[in-house]
């Protein structure tokens, strides 16, 4: 059978099913239809929601600029596509080659991508985490319930952990004037994304703004009242805080579970693809026709050694879509491999954060332009004697120069003269990231080795 | 209407915060915050944003084709 034979008919009337209707799925979708899949196309959703976007949640939406349910994502296409939301995926065959419902049915593909994304880590203690007052933020309905209660004017919020979510929802706290604490078990916030250095300025802006954080505890307990509702949270300095909410950050967890057993190299990493977005299966043996983007996808990276890495960004969810939906319908000499150099950011106390590349890889950072008193500035992240990310605090139009030293591979320090250099810009200091096997609020890139399988790895949660 | 900014690509220019006022807006020096369902009305406004955005970060839905009812929950 030739493949290309294969393949037009693949495209003319073959059965593509996506499961995890959100961006990745949802970009994923719009591509195959763009490069003329015209076969059948089911997206699957556990949520009862068409595709929406997430970073609102945790910024227009708490300030009240816009609400949860006008976060739905724009279509830049027809997807003529058999909606399935509100309706989990529970199984795999893939010897069948079929998708198992939560309602019973079974959906068969000749093509499968996954894009189940990840959800927040919930309080470890079901009893606590079930106490009302007491939130994570990751959905619509999240921002829902928790938008409304900041409305209702509380007393004061308790947000534990401090990565980019925690810091988003602080900082909305405060611009709505309300009380608001933050307890993270590390240094400084954002330090598993950017090390001690900048964790500093972050921690700075925050008390500037009002936030009583405090740095190096952890939360040991939540206390409910008689009816339930969350009205206590002790520390591990033997302090404790009075909040009316409690908002747990503590980063994600994949959403894998409904893998198992199924013979896909699918665990809490998340699922292993090759560069051109194929799925592994248990034996690290490369699938054909099941295919893996977005937050739930680790994979090799060639800028970055080849080690696998896993991405929590909205740029990575996009890009690395268009390219496993592109692959889908390709012969393999026609296949593009995702390489797109990592990107993200987020909006704080009137600050706009960027970074590109891998941060959290660095040994060594330099402030190449403006001051970090300031909160004005670039800071570039070595390793290894090169180039290896960049993070800008209000200065985003310099970051596509950095983005062009990482993906040459540029030599660090950088020896070229920088507009706005400072005296603090002479030499590097160390970047100052904590030990990486003690993760803190789960941050947003993870490096996870070389091996596709993800049998041999132990786990450990991150503990409050 | 539909709308989505890339951020990543986004360098706060504000150009869009300056051509449709409703929609976008500056949010201290440089950070960028919209509306993502702005009322049809905006449309023409934000077209002009969407051309005169000098990186192109700015995605729309597309005017002739609204989202089928039926097709999913939110769909209004
Ligand atoms: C509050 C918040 C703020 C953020 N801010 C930023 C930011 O400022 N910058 C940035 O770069 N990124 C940000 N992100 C991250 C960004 O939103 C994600 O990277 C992006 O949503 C990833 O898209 P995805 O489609 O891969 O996964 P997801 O958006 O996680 O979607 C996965 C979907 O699959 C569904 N699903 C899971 N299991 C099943 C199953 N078994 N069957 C059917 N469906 C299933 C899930 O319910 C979900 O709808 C933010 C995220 C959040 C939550
Ligand atoms: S015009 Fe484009 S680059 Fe400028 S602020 Fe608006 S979206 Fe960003």
């Amino acid at each position: 059978m030739p493949a290309d034979g294969y393949l037009e008919r693949l495209k003319r009337d073959g059965r593509i099913v996506v499961v995890g209707a959100s961006l990745a799925g949802l970009r994923a979708a719009e591509t195959l239809r763009t490069e003329g899949f015209a076969g059948t196309l089911t997206m699957v959703g556990d949520e009862p929601y068409e595709p929406y976007d997430r970073p609102p949640l945790s910024k227009g939406v708490l300030l009240g600029r816009t609400t949860p349910d006008h976060t739905a994502l724009p279509r830049r296409t027809a997807l003529e596509a058999d909606w399935r939301l509100g309706t989990a995926a529970t199984g795999l065959d893939m010897a069948a080659k079929r998708v198992r419902l939560a309602d019973g049915e079974e959906v068969e593909y000749d093509r499968l991508l996954i894009t189940t994304g990840v959800r927040a880590r919930p309080w470890p203690h079901e009893g606590e985490a079930g106490l009302d007052g007491v939130f994570v933020l990751r959905t619509r309905d999240d921002a829902t319930a928790l938008h409304k209660r900041l409305v209702d004017g509380p007393r004061r919020v308790l947000v534990i952990g401090a990565g980019f979510t925690g810091s988003e929802i602080a900082s909305a706290c405060r611009e709505r004037d309300i009380p608001v604490t933050v307890a993270e078990r590390g240094a400084a916030p954002l330090v598993g994304a950017l090390g001690g250095v900048v964790g500093a300025v972050a921690a700075e802006l925050q008390r500037e703004h009002g936030v009583d954080l405090r740095t190096g505890v952890m939360v040991t307990g939540l206390e409910g009242d008689s009816a339930g509702r969350v009205r206590a949270a002790h520390l591990s300095d033997g302090s404790s805080v009075e909040p009316d909410i409690v908002v747990v950050a503590l980063g994600a967890t994949r959403n894998t579970e409904w893998l198992a057993g199924s013979g896909l190299g699918a665990g809490p990493r998340g699922i292993a693809c090759d560069a051109g977005c194929r799925a592994f299966d248990i034996r690290g043996i490369v699938t054909d026709d099941i295919f893996v983007a977005g937050d739930v996808a680790r994979s090799p990276h060639p800028l970055f050694g080849y080690q696998f890495l896993s991405l929590e960004h909205w740029g990575n969810a996009v890009s690395q879509a268009e390219t496993a939906a592109h692959n889908m319908l390709c012969a393999s000499v026609d296949r593009r491999p995702h390489m797109w150099v990592p990107a993200f950011w987020s909006s704080q106390f009137g600050v706009n954060i960027k970074s590109v590349g891998v941060p959290s890889m660095g040994t060594e950072l330099l402030i190449s332009q403006g001051s970090l008193a300031e909160r004005r500035f670039v800071g570039v992240y070595g390793y290894q004697d090169r180039v290896i990310g960049a993070v800008t605090f209000d200065q985003a139009r310099w970051l596509p120069f950095y983005e062009h030293l990482i993906e040459t591979t540029a030599p660090f320090p950088p020896s070229f003269p920088t507009v706005d250099r400072r005296p603090e810009g002479a030499r590097s200091v160390p970047a100052e990231f904590p030990d990486p096997s003690v993760p803190t609020h789960g941050p947003t890139v993870t490096l996870s080795g070389y091996s596709p399988a993800d049998r041999r790895m132990t786990f450990t949660p991150g503990r409050h | 209407m539909r709308v989505v900014v890339d951020l990543n690509r986004c360098q706060g220019y504000a150009q869009c915060a300056f051509l449709a006022p409703d929609v976008f807006e500056m949010h201290g020096e440089e950070a960028l915050l919209y509306k993502p369902r702005p009322d049809e009305a905006f449309r023409e406004e934000v077209a002009r944003a969407v051309a005169a955005c000098p990186v192109q970060a700015i995605l729309v839905d597309r005017l002739d084709e609204a989202v089928t009812a039926g097709e999913a929950s939110d769909a209004r």
